[in-house]
């Protein structure tokens, strides 16, 4: 008999896992992971966002392992992060006293504390550049190691937002501060309504092209047409948890690289406007990410018919891990629900005839 | 196993965690308990709300059966029995009367199920409301209120237009009269062995975060007109080819070289042990 019905199973994946191997064997040269690390730093930013777990060197890692796939690094990350038990949670981070990289605002040409341009790609023409194909790493390295030689450090006055100011002026509502503790995604389920601390979680873990889509739909007319950028900026802040012993003392533990932005709309009040804004907050310099996160933000407190706008739909399909697991899943054999199927499809038509 | 990872892979307080949503599981038959669900090193949607149960129960002394749409050898089910293998040294068995934890896709054993066993059933969608209400929000309402009408109505709207209830698998069922459940993709010829069985069912949906039970001796109805009666699949005049069972769930399979239609049970362990006999 030639059909053997899915049998053999434990024999297939073992070669199927070995011929993994194969694909990432292609070329005695190696990728090292201080490489990835330092020279793939979008990359390894955007894995991490999506994983909701900060670590460069392991992000470095799962990418190699898995041939620098995107979903596959977040999915090694999170189901590494399962393993650890969640000891603190840091106090909350005053992204005013961020050492900025990069601050830029759509909104004002002088904003307090100035802007900044720092790295973006933005004013590159996209052209490939030949040159980089033999360029010498050594060099380029020594290159810009002499640059920083040379610069002397500044101390780090921390920098009022620019919605800051509109706040002061009466055209954004202030809302006392709430100490709320936040709501965690990563432990409990998503209830609808959401808390905004559990829409921004779910937001700030999305699938960067899920999220841009979504924003993009609203820029579009899908939701409420084109917000401004207020400000964004890049840069890295302090980690501290709560001293166990003295409440009032915290205990510094690293810091993180971090974008933050806010957006500005239009929003009715009482027959006269104001600006509302939307929060975007992403791990590392993943700039249109923390954008199409402010732009989504706002259209879910605004709430409306569109997609963008829906809470239950944006909340529950960005997530890489869900979406692609239960994509994937489809490859499984389906061959007693589709037999169900068949009997009901046929049922129909043998009476029906 | 592997030393590095703790017996069962979560942490500890994770599957107490799983186990405390179990309970209440088992307490309010049918109702869906929301529970923190972990990420695995398998695919969300590849069983992975099974898997959490699984592990959050096992122990030393178990015995573990792993099926997929009623087969052992199946490609899912060889990885998740690898998975566990690499956090415990359990004892897995292919054969239903041995195993004390089976978790499985899509189908029940031909098998009767005993007391002192638990059946972990892996669920894609946990919401049996879906087809009619998309959002949660309102789903959970309507269990609270026992707002079913528009089930029935779907029911009612399906035999308008062809003549029979054409829900293939995951049919609705009444859980005590009070709960409306999805008993995750099984066929419809399963649903039965639900009703006053012997052994505890677990229903375990990891992407959607949701648990469910029903513990044994529980009144499980599938929706049905008291003049339209629930019908299981059939196969009139089959029999598996291997076995010559006719009373089982049947897969229907084309030989590779001639393309001749056949058919072979699709719990692979109770064909193996009819041939046995």
């Amino acid at each position: 008999m030639a059909y053997v019905a899915v049998s053999g199973g434990k024999e297939a994946i073992e070669a199927s896992i070995r011929l993994l191997d194969w694909y990432r064997g292609g070329t005695t040269l190696d990728l090292e992971l201080e490489a990835i690390e330092k020279k793939l730093s979008l990359l390894v930013d955007r894995v991490m966002g999506e994983a909701g777990l900060y670590s460069p060197a392991y992000a470095a890692l799962a990418l190699k392992q898995c041939e620098g796939s995107v979903e596959e690094a977040v999915f090694l990350l999170r189901a590494y992060r399962s393993t650890l038990t969640r000891h603190y949670y840091t106090t909350a981070v005053e992204t005013d006293a961020m050492r900025a990289v990069r601050r830029i605002s759509a909104a004002f040409k002088d904003i307090v504390g100035g802007q900044m341009l720092g790295a973006t790609y933005d004013y590159t023409h996209r052209l490939i550049d030949f040159g980089v194909g033999g360029e010498s790493a050594q060099a380029l390295y020594r290159r810009m190691q002499a640059l920083l030689a040379v610069q002397s450090p500044e101390p780090v006055t921390p920098c009022p937002r620019v919605s800051d100011e509109l706040k002061r002026e009466g055209l954004i509502d202030i809302l006392p501060e709430n100490d709320e503790a936040p709501f965690d995604v990563t432990e409990n389920l998503l209830e609808f309504p959401a808390p905004r601390s559990a829409r921004l979680q779910t937001l700030a873990r999305a699938d960067t092209g899920f999220l841009s889509g979504l924003a993009y739909s609203a820029l579009r007319g899908f939701g409420m047409v084109h917000p401004t950028v207020g400000e964004l900026r890049t840069g890295y802040v302090e980690l501290c948890v709560p001293y166990l012993f003295d409440s009032t003392q915290s205990i510094y533990i690293g810091e993180i690289l971090m974008t933050e932005v806010e957006c500005l709309t239009e929003a009715d009040d009482q027959g006269k406007l104001k600006l509302a804004l939307g929060y975007g907050a992403v791990f590392g310099r993943n700039e249109n990410k923390a954008i199409a996160m402010a732009v989504v933000d706002r259209e879910l407190s605004h709430k409306g018919d569109y997609p963008a706008q829906n809470e239950e739909f944006v909340l529950t399909h960005g997530d890489s891990l869900e979406m692609n697991g239960f994509l994937s899943h489809l490859k499984l054999p389906h061959y007693v629900t589709f037999q169900s199927k068949l009997d009901a499809v046929r049922k129909t038509r043998r009476e029906r005839r | 196993m592997n030393p590095n990872y703790n017996f069962a892979f979560l942490d500890e307080g994770s599957k107490r965690e799983i186990r405390r949503a179990t309970l209440k599981a088992v307490a309010i038959p049918g109702y869906q308990v929301p529970f923190g669900s972990r990420e695995l090193p398998i695919g969300r949607g590849w069983g992975t709300g099974g898997i959490q149960l699984t592990l959050s129960l096992i122990g030393p002394d178990d015995v573990l059966k792993v099926i997929d749409q009623g087969s052992d050898e199946s490609v899912n089910a060889v990885n998740i029995k690898k998975f566990v293998a690499l956090c415990t040294d359990v004892k897995t068995t292919t054969h239903t009367r041995e195993a004390t934890l089976i978790q499985t896709r899509h189908r029940i054993p031909e098998v009767p199920m005993t007391n002192d066993q638990i059946l972990v059933l892996q669920v894609p969608i946990p919401e049996p409301l879906r087809v009619v209400e998309t959002r949660e929000e309102l789903t959970k309402r309507m269990h609270a209120e026992k707002d079913y009408a528009p089930m029935w109505l779907q029911l009612y709207e399906s035999l308008i237009r062809y003549g029979r209830v054409t829900i293939s698998t995951e049919y609705p069922c009444m859980v005590e009269d009070r709960y409306l459940l999805n008993p995750s993709p099984i066929p419809r010829f399963d649903t039965p062995k639900l009703y006053d069985a012997e052994c505890l069912y677990l229903f375990g949906a990891g992407r959607e975060k949701k648990i469910y039970a029903i513990p044994p001796h529980t009144k499980v109805s599938p929706l049905a007109f008291d003049d339209v009666p629930f019908q299981r699949e059939t196969f009139p005049g089959k029999r598996c080819r291997l076995c010559g069972s006719a009373d089982t769930y049947l897969d229907e399979m084309f030989d590779s070289a001639t393309g001749e239609r056949f058919y072979q049970c699709s719990d692979t362990s109770y064909c193996q042990e009819m041939r046995a006999r």
